[in-house]
């Protein structure tokens, strides 16, 4: 599905990634532990186009997606949901969820589906997304990916700030997206809410992966999490 | 002629005033709150909104109504290209950065400038309006049989002035349905909002930019094309409609489409009355002075959004 093939990246004079590699297939969650700072956000927004590589490529279903221009990409079958969710909060849920389904060139039974998942978002549809609780938002910022019928979906830390029914909510969203077939990626600080769910975990040291390994194995060894996240 | 239709004839002015500098403020307002670019030349798209005006007017010859038809569509239409080209040649390839696009339109405005000085020449040449029959208005007194309407002598106004003011709240129920109920619209505000997570969702920034800057210039040309029966055609005129956009736009708020439109309606009839009753030097004194207050009190403007 996504191959990351070497990657380096860099803001300005300051190197960020440095020959990054890493995979995610269908059905499947990789999760991605690290420091603040290590690289996990850039890694995402390289993804996305957002960020320019100055080496290495990236590719999904075997056609390179790194030279593609930014707004090329959603458009190849990635939804993405920042951290700290990034709604457009002057616009309403149910514009938000539109913006989402003109990305996936989508119509109403898609946005049906995802309201489904999200049935607190359709109560709120002409509600202005800022005005929105944190679960809300993540929800929507969710339901908003979502709605582009993403074969793989990048999640950059959405549970953060959030309270334990909301993050068992995200929680369950993201592990029927992979029943789904969905390729996911996900960054977390919260080690406990990826050991349950993860199928690979992946270390992120300095701009490169330092450690790819099972769930199992960092249960088996938590001085794993000590050498690189600190915990 | 008395006070009250004497004001009321200033006030019409004012309204002829404030439907021009709604739609050339818009346009700044628009480029600013979608695209963070202080269009410096955006005077100069004003004014050869004016210049394309009176040369198709001409191209077209024989009817007045007709010529002016042909340029209230194909000006705004041509200035829109000309500043996405300008967008796409030189605003795209500085990253739309804050300051460096402020150098960069003033450059623009310089070369936009003197390519019409080389072709149109210096001289200002009249437009002739569509239709322009005068009409005479009714004032009302107090008497001993109570109310009664008459009809003072000068209390009157010009069909096509009074066009002028008619147009532009219906440019502006358009750009608002535009804006608040289209697929583009949502697009652009999503844009506006942030760029960055618009890409994120397909959106193609940099057109949407070209779009932006080519339907700002659009509006400040469609504005000089209802203005220039009245007022000539000339290649220095960019500089007023430049100076009062700033005007509304920081009192209005920046970016803000809701505080421009009413900062218009107030700077436009102020700059009438006090031009009417007193000097038009007096109306941009106070109009300058009005800015500065804001500026100092409110500096997010009296409709801006305040920032933490």
């Amino acid at each position: 599905m996504l191959k990351v093939d070497a990657i380096d990246a860099a803001y300005g004079r300051v190197q960020v990634l440095r020959g990054l590699s890493l995979e995610a297939r269908a059905g499947e969650i990789h999760c991605l532990l690290g420091r603040n700072g290590a690289g996990k956000t850039t890694l995402m927004k390289a993804i996305m186009g957002l960020v320019s590589l100055t080496g290495g490529r990236i590719l999904l279903d075997g056609a390179e997606i790194s030279r593609l221009p930014a707004h090329a990409v959603p458009r190849a079958g990635i939804g993405y949901i920042p951290q700290g969710r990034r709604l457009f909060g002057e616009l309403t849920v149910s514009e938000n969820i539109e913006i989402g389904l003109m990305a996936g060139r989508k119509g109403s039974e898609t946005r049906a589906r995802v309201l489904e998942l999200f049935p607190r978002l359709a109560e709120r549809l002409d509600q202005r997304a800022d005005t929105l609780s944190g679960g809300e938002q993540q929800m929507l910022a969710t339901a908003r990916a979502l709605c582009l019928g993403p074969k793989l979906l990048l999640l950059d830390e959405p549970t953060e700030g959030l309270q334990p029914s909301m993050i068992a909510l995200i929680r369950e969203v993201v592990v029927e997206m992979k029943r789904r077939g969905v390729a996911i990626v996900l960054v977390e600080q919260r080690v406990d809410a990826v050991l349950n769910i993860a199928d690979r975990v992946s270390f992120i040291e300095n701009g490169r992966v330092a450690l790819t390994t099972s769930p199992e194995a960092l249960r088996a060894d938590p001085d794993l999490l000590h050498r690189y996240v600190g915990v | 002629m008395e006070f009250g239709p004497h004001l009321m004839l200033a006030m019409l002015e004012g309204l002829v005033q404030a439907s021009v500098l709604t739609l050339t403020a818009l346009g700044l307002s628009l480029v600013f709150g979608v695209m963070r670019v202080v269009n410096v030349a955006h005077g100069e798209f004003f004014m050869l909104g004016a210049v394309f005006s009176w040369w198709i007017t001409q191209a077209v010859g024989a009817s007045p109504a007709l010529g002016f038809i042909a340029a209230l569509l194909l000006a705004p239409l041509l200035v829109g290209l000309i500043a996405a080209l300008a967008d796409w040649l030189v605003l795209r390839r500085i990253e739309y950065d804050p300051e460096r696009t402020i150098v960069a339109t003033i450059g623009l405005l310089y070369i936009i400038q003197q390519l019409t000085l080389m072709s149109f020449g210096p001289d200002a040449r009249p437009v002739p309006p569509p239709f322009n029959s005068r009409i005479a208005l009714p004032w009302f007194e107090w008497g001993e049989g109570g109310l009664s309407l008459y009809w003072p002598w000068g209390l009157s106004i010009t069909s096509y002035k009074l066009f002028v003011i008619l147009a532009a709240p219906a440019v502006l129920a358009a750009l608002w349905l535009v804006m608040a109920r289209s697929r583009l619209g949502l697009v652009l505000r999503a844009t506006r909002i942030d760029g960055e997570i618009a890409r994120t969702f397909a959106i193609p920034v940099e057109k949407v930019y070209a779009l932006v800057f080519g339907i700002g210039a659009a509006l400040a040309a469609l504005g000089a094309v209802l203005v220039v029966p009245i007022q000539q055609a000339h290649y220095l005129m960019g500089g007023d409609p430049l100076l009062l956009s700033f005007i509304v736009v920081i009192i209005g708020g920046l970016g803000s489409l809701r505080g421009t439109v009413l900062a218009a309606v107030l700077i436009g009839m102020s700059d009438g009355i006090i031009s009417v009753f007193f000097t038009p030097t007096l109306a941009k004194i106070i109009a300058t002075l009005l800015v500065a207050m804001v500026l100092v009190f409110r500096p997010e403007g009296l409709f801006g959004e305040r920032r933490a």
